[in-house]
Formats: C-alpha cells, sequence, structure tokens
C-alpha cells in the first residue's frame, strides 16, 4: 500500500507550514512536497489608508521580521514622496535605517544560528530531541547560549536606538527618518560594558564563524551531500557589485556564475519576475520571466547574496568571503547547509558595519528628511534577513494606498525549498520501513537552512506542535504521533 | 540592574493583531498608572513576542509578571505561576513561552526570578489595531487584579 507521511507543522521555524511525502508500495519516496497556506489579505487590508501609515501598519505582518517591513515600505514611499529610488536620502537618513538594518540583520541571523541550527550541529541532526535545542546548549556549552542571548540583544538594542521602540517603531519615515542617534547612545554602542559592544559582537560573530568551519571540517561529506543542487541565485548589489544589504541593483547569475539578471532598476522588477501559482500550493512560486517557469526559479538569502556579490566591503567579512568563495572556485556554491555558513559571514559584516555606523557623526547630526516632486508609484527592495523583500506601492489622488503587492523573502525561496525537502527526502527515506525522529528532522534541516519565515508568507499567526500523521493512499490515517514538544 | 525586590512585569504579542495586543495594552496602562501613583518597585516592558535575550533581561529581577492573551478556555483572566522544571521547547521562534524563558535563564545564569503568568483572555486575532469589547472588559478586571497584587506586594 501506497502511503502518505505529513509532518505538520514544520518544527524550529517561524509559524508553521507542513511537508506531505508520498511513498509507493515499495517504500520509494515519489513525491515531496512543502505546503504552506498563504492569504494574500494584508495587501488588500493597507489598501485605502493613507500611504505614510505604511512602515507602521507592514509590521503587522510579523513579530519575526518587522525591522525588514518597516524598511521596506519607507524605501517604497520614499519614491512616492520623491526622495529618490533609495540613494537620495540625506547622509543622516540613509546611516541610521542602515543602522537599524544591520542591527536587524545581526540579531536575526544570530538567534537563527544559536537558537535554531547549532543544536543540530552540536548533538546530530539525529540527536536526541530533548537535548537538540538551546536549552540543551545551555546545559552543554553555556558559553555559546550566552553568546547568542546577548548577540539577540545587541541587535534588539540597535533596533530600539533606531527605530524608537520595539513594537511598532516609527524610525523611517517617508523621505528618511524621525531621530538621531543619542551620544549616549553611541557610547554605549560603542564602548559598553562586556559583552554589549561592538568589538565583542565582532569578536563573537567571527568565533562563530569558527564554530562552523570545525563543524564543516569534521562533516565534510554530510554537509556537502545534503541537499545540494543547482540554481539561480537573486539578491541586491551595489552598483560596483559590493554585498549590500540596504540597497543597490538587482542581480541573478544561474548556477555556474554567469549574470542572468545584469544589475537591474528594481523599480522595474515586474518586467524580470513572474509570480506562479500551482494547484496544490497556496504560496506563489516566482521566477524570473525571460527565463521561464522550469528554468527562471531562483534562491534568496544568504547564500544566493554570496554567490551574485563580487566582494564584501568590510575587511573581516571579506576575508571570510575569499575563503568561502575557494571552496567552489568562485563559482557559486549550490550546497544548502553552507546557506549557514554564508549566514554567518554575513552575521560578522553586519557587526562590522554596525561598528563603522556607529563611528560615524552624521548619526548624531544632520537633516533627517528629503522631499521631492511627489509620485504615484514606488517600489522598495531590502535584503531582509531571509532574502529579497518586495514592496510595491500606488498610491491615488487622496493619497490613499489603491494597490499593494508584497513578495516576501520565503515566497522567494518557495521553489528551492521544495526542492530541498524532496533532495532529502528521497536520501534518507527511500527503501526504510520505519520513519525515526531523525529522518524527519533531516527534512526540516532542509527547510531551516533557508530560515522561512512562515507567518511573512502566510500571514498568519503561528503556534501549533509538531504532529506527524501517517496517511495511505486512500486518505485512511494509519499513524499520527505528536513529536517532541 | 533594578533594586532589590523589583518586579517586571513584561506584556507582549502583536497590536496589530486585535486581542492579541492584549499584552501591550495592559503595558501602556500599567505605566500611566505606575507615573500617576508614583508607584516605584515596578518596572515594565513589552515586545511582540518572548525571545532568547529575555533570559538576560529578566534575570536581574526578584520577580516577573508576564501578561498575554490567550485563547485558552478561561473565562476573563487566569493568573498562574509558572515553573521553569515544566518549560517546553517550543518549535517556533514566534512562541517562545515564559516557562522556556525561566529556563533558559536558570540555566545560563543559575538562578530565575519568581515568575508569574497572568494570561487574559481574547477572542479575535485579525489585521486591526483594536481590542474587541470582550477582551477590553477581561483587560480591566485583569489589571484590577495586577494592581492589587502589586500593592500588596509593595
Amino acid at each position: 500500500m501506497s502511503r502518505k507521511i505529513t509532518i505538520e507543522p514544520v518544527t524550529r521555524v517561524e509559524g508553521h507550514g507542513k511537508v506531505t511525502i508520498h511513498m509507493d508500495d515499495l517504500g520509494n519516496v515519489t513525491q515531496s512536497r512543502l505546503h504552506i497556506v498563504e492569504f494574500r489579505g494584508f495587501e488588500r487590508f493597507v489598501q485605502g489608508r493613507p500611504y505614510w501609515e505604511a512602515p507602521v501598519l507592514v509590521q503587522r505582518l510579523c513579530g519575526i521580521c518587522p525591522v525588514s517591513h518597516h524598511l521596506a515600505a519607507a524605501k517604497a514611499l520614499d519614491v512616492i514622496v520623491g526622495a529618490g529610488t533609495g540613494d537620495g536620502l540625506s547622509p543622516t537618513g540613509e546611516k541610521m535605517r542602515r543602522l537599524m538594518h544591520y542591527g536587524q540583520m545581526f540579531q536575526s541571523h544570530s538567534l537563527h544560528f544559536f537558537h535554531l541550527s547549532a543544536p543540530d550541529f552540536l548533538f546530530g541532526i539525529d540527536g536526541d530531541p530533548a537535548v537538540r535545542n538551546i536549552i540543551g546548549i545551555a546545559l552543554t556549552r553555556p558559553e555559546l547560549a550566552v553568546q547568542g542571548v546577548m548577540m539577540r540583544k545587541f541587535g534588539q538594542e540597535i533596533i530600539r536606538a533606531t527605530a524608537g521602540k520595539k513594537i511598532h517603531g516609527t524610525g523611517a519615515i517617508p523621505g528618511g527618518i524621525n531621530k538621531h542617534l543619542t551620544l549616549e547612545e553611541k557610547n554605549e554602542f560603542l564602548h559598553g560594558a562586556d559583552p554589549l559592544n561592538a568589538d565583542k559582537m565582532v569578536n563573537w560573530a567571527s568565533e562563530a564563524i569558527e564554530f562552523f568551519k570545525n563543524y564543516y571540517a569534521a562533516n565534510k561529506s554530510f554537509i556537502e551531500n545534503f541537499a545540494h543542487f543547482p540554481s539561480n541565485h537573486l539578491s541586491l548589489v551595489r552598483k560596483d557589485g559590493a554585498l549590500d544589504l540596504y540597497h543597490g541593483v538587482l542581480r541573478a547569475v544561474d548556477a555556474e556564475g554567469k549574470k542572468v539578471l545584469n544589475d537591474v532598476d528594481y523599480q522595474e522588477y515586474n518586467q524580470y519576475i513572474e509570480e506562479e501559482v500551482r494547484p496544490w500550493s497556496y504560496m506563489k512560486f516566482p521566477y524570473l520571466k525571460h527565463l521561464g517557469k522550469e528554468k527562471g526559479w531562483y534562491r534568496v538569502g544568504p547564500l544566493a547574496r554570496l554567490n551574485t556579490a563580487d566582494f564584501i566591503p568590510t575587511p573581516l567579512a571579506q576575508k571570510e568571503f575569499e575563503a568561502f568563495k575557494a571552496l567552489t572556485h568562485g563559482k557559486p556554491n549550490n550546497h544548502c547547509l553552507l546557506t549557514h555558513y554564508a549566514r554567518l559571514i554575513e552575521t560578522l559584516h553586519a557587526a562590522e558595519m554596525i561598528r563603522e555606523l556607529l563611528n560615524d557623526d552624521d548619526l548624531l547630526k544632520g537633516e533627517l528628511v528629503v522631499k521631492g516632486t511627489k509620485q504615484k508609484e514606488g517600489v522598495g527592495l531590502i535584503e531582509a534577513p531571509r532574502g529579497t523583500l518586495f514592496h510595491h506601492y500606488r498610491i491615488n489622488d487622496h493619497d490613499q494606498i489603491e494597490m499593494a503587492n508584497l513578495i516576501v523573502s520565503t515566497t522567494n525561496n518557495n521553489e528551492p525549498m521544495n526542492r530541498s525537502v524532496n533532495f532529502v527526502a528521497k536520501e534518507i527515506m527511500t527503501g526504510k520501513d520505519v520513519i525515526t525522529e531523525g529522518m524527519m528532522n533531516a527534512v526540516e534541516v532542509a527547510i531551516r537552512a533557508y530560515d522561512p519565515c512562515l507567518s511573512c508568507a502566510t500571514h498568519a499567526l503561528g503556534k501549533m506542535p509538531l504532529e506527524i500523521t501517517l496517511v495511505n493512499s486512500e486518505n485512511q490515517v494509519i499513524d499520527r504521533k505528536r513529536s517532541f514538544s | 540592574m533594578p533594586e532589590k525586590g523589583k518586579i517586571l512585569v513584561y506584556g507582549y504579542g502583536n497590536p496589530g493583531r486585535q486581542d492579541d495586543g492584549l499584552g501591550a495594552a495592559f503595558i501602556s496602562r500599567l505605566e500611566q498608572w505606575i507615573a500617576e501613583n508614583h508607584f516605584q518597585h515596578v518596572d515594565t516592558d513589552t515586545n511582540y513576542q518572548l525571545n532568547i535575550e529575555d533570559a538576560a533581561a529578566i534575570h536581574p529581577y526578584d520577580e516577573v509578571v508576564f501578561v498575554d492573551a490567550s485563547v485558552e478556555d478561561i473565562h476573563d483572566f487566569d493568573f498562574s505561576e509558572v515553573k521553569p522544571d515544566n518549560a517546553k521547547v517550543e518549535f517556533t521562534m514566534h512562541a517562545v513561552s515564559p516557562a522556556f524563558v525561566i529556563d533558559l535563564c536558570r540555566k545560563i545564569y543559575g538562578k530565575s526570578p519568581k515568575a508569574r503568568l497572568l494570561h487574559i483572555k481574547g477572542y479575535e486575532w485579525e489585521f486591526e489595531e483594536r481590542l474587541t469589547p470582550q477582551a477590553c472588559d477581561n483587560l480591566d478586571k485583569a489589571f484590577d487584579f495586577l494592581i492589587n497584587y502589586l500593592k500588596t506586594n509593595d
């Protein structure tokens, strides 16, 4: 009898999702799919609201990455208020926003590594789930747990200082920012008591890379053979090709490194990107129009960004970038699990950028807001922790939003996440009579590498236990168990 | 570092999701009350959700009261002790529980504050920044209760 295995929801990712694995009578995996229910209600919700409210309203989408939505919306509205397309702000406006963004990147990446990924590395993906979590880390490697907590806290404090408050931050406004950094805040972040200062964060970010490198060296074969497949990679890059997480042009490269989207203006993103609807999933599948659905899908996020960028404009991260690129002789890296390595290099870059920005006096004084001739439409793109985030708004004559379109990072990664699940399921489940917790976790390890934010993608509140259901081809439940929770 | 004997009242939830904003609304009202009554021994904090750094935030306190919206089958509100030894590891970063934070705090710092959870019943969770009337009623009752509790422990 053929079987269908359902993992619901996926553990340790934001929100919740469901993985279905179909097996035939011989135990072969025939098909695997990641299901995410996506509601497009938010775009409708903002219609009719005054455009200047959008940077605050969009934070309702998600309590995990509100800063990314806040900044992407503000960037789109910069265009509408005539402040240019991301590079027309005052030095103070742009640098304060960048500080906010790198704070967000730093805390999000740190949380992902120490809370979600490190347990798999420390205890093994088939390790005891009772200890394969940050509580287990706190018991066995308390210094790492403290590091994770403090790195997250430092990033959160940067956000609070730049966005104004933790909930519904108001820092970024159309055309700029609404406050300066105070001298006290600057000094606290630069020279605060150990460990909460920028130098310590740079050191810890470097140490986290060493931690991963050691794991990689000891598990090279596993990492390189886990969910590896060629793909296109898409991200913003600075006009000179540097890694830039806040602003730039849109670039995509194929699996061999050939540019398939050559540094285009993202205001025209809908000339290049299409979203496909598939009947079995509410979440759309974006692809590059000119390459078509079959060949045009792409990855976004840390791995994609290190594949599209030519260099990293901070010294320590650049050194790590060179080592990372050497692994694949300069070609794009298509190893799913090395996304963690890329994420940690970005964490180091974010820490370096935070330190560099804090030493810039433009944060303390100068013009906050720039405005020009009002436009009716604007697009804001940002490299959110999980990947490229698109916000697109059009307003009417009454300054009300009449159209909004959001493509969130997790939606951009829909196809590669599905391919990763399928790859891993076939590798480890084919021919097996018993599906162990370790096997289930391996599927989830593949998904977690993308750090999907299902709350953003689904716009739903996510809070469910892990439940695994085994169903036969006639949709009869033959087994159901609740995994460790 | 807070003074000895201080209590932290920490509300969490997303005010952009109707009654999920009960925790933040509670803290807003409490901050106003503290200012008007010159109450000294209570600090407040608020966020979209609890997360691992909250282990560091709570560890200097003698007591912490978490305030959250609830979908549980309770009448209006519930006030209960949070024990670190019953902490469950939540699988999403959206849903780190008070027990998780207390447990992590204890394992990192070797001690944790006495912890309580004030659960306030909510009803609607759509994209709207407004509490439902029933949730407002529950908030009133829960607020009166906690004020009495704080005064008693002053």
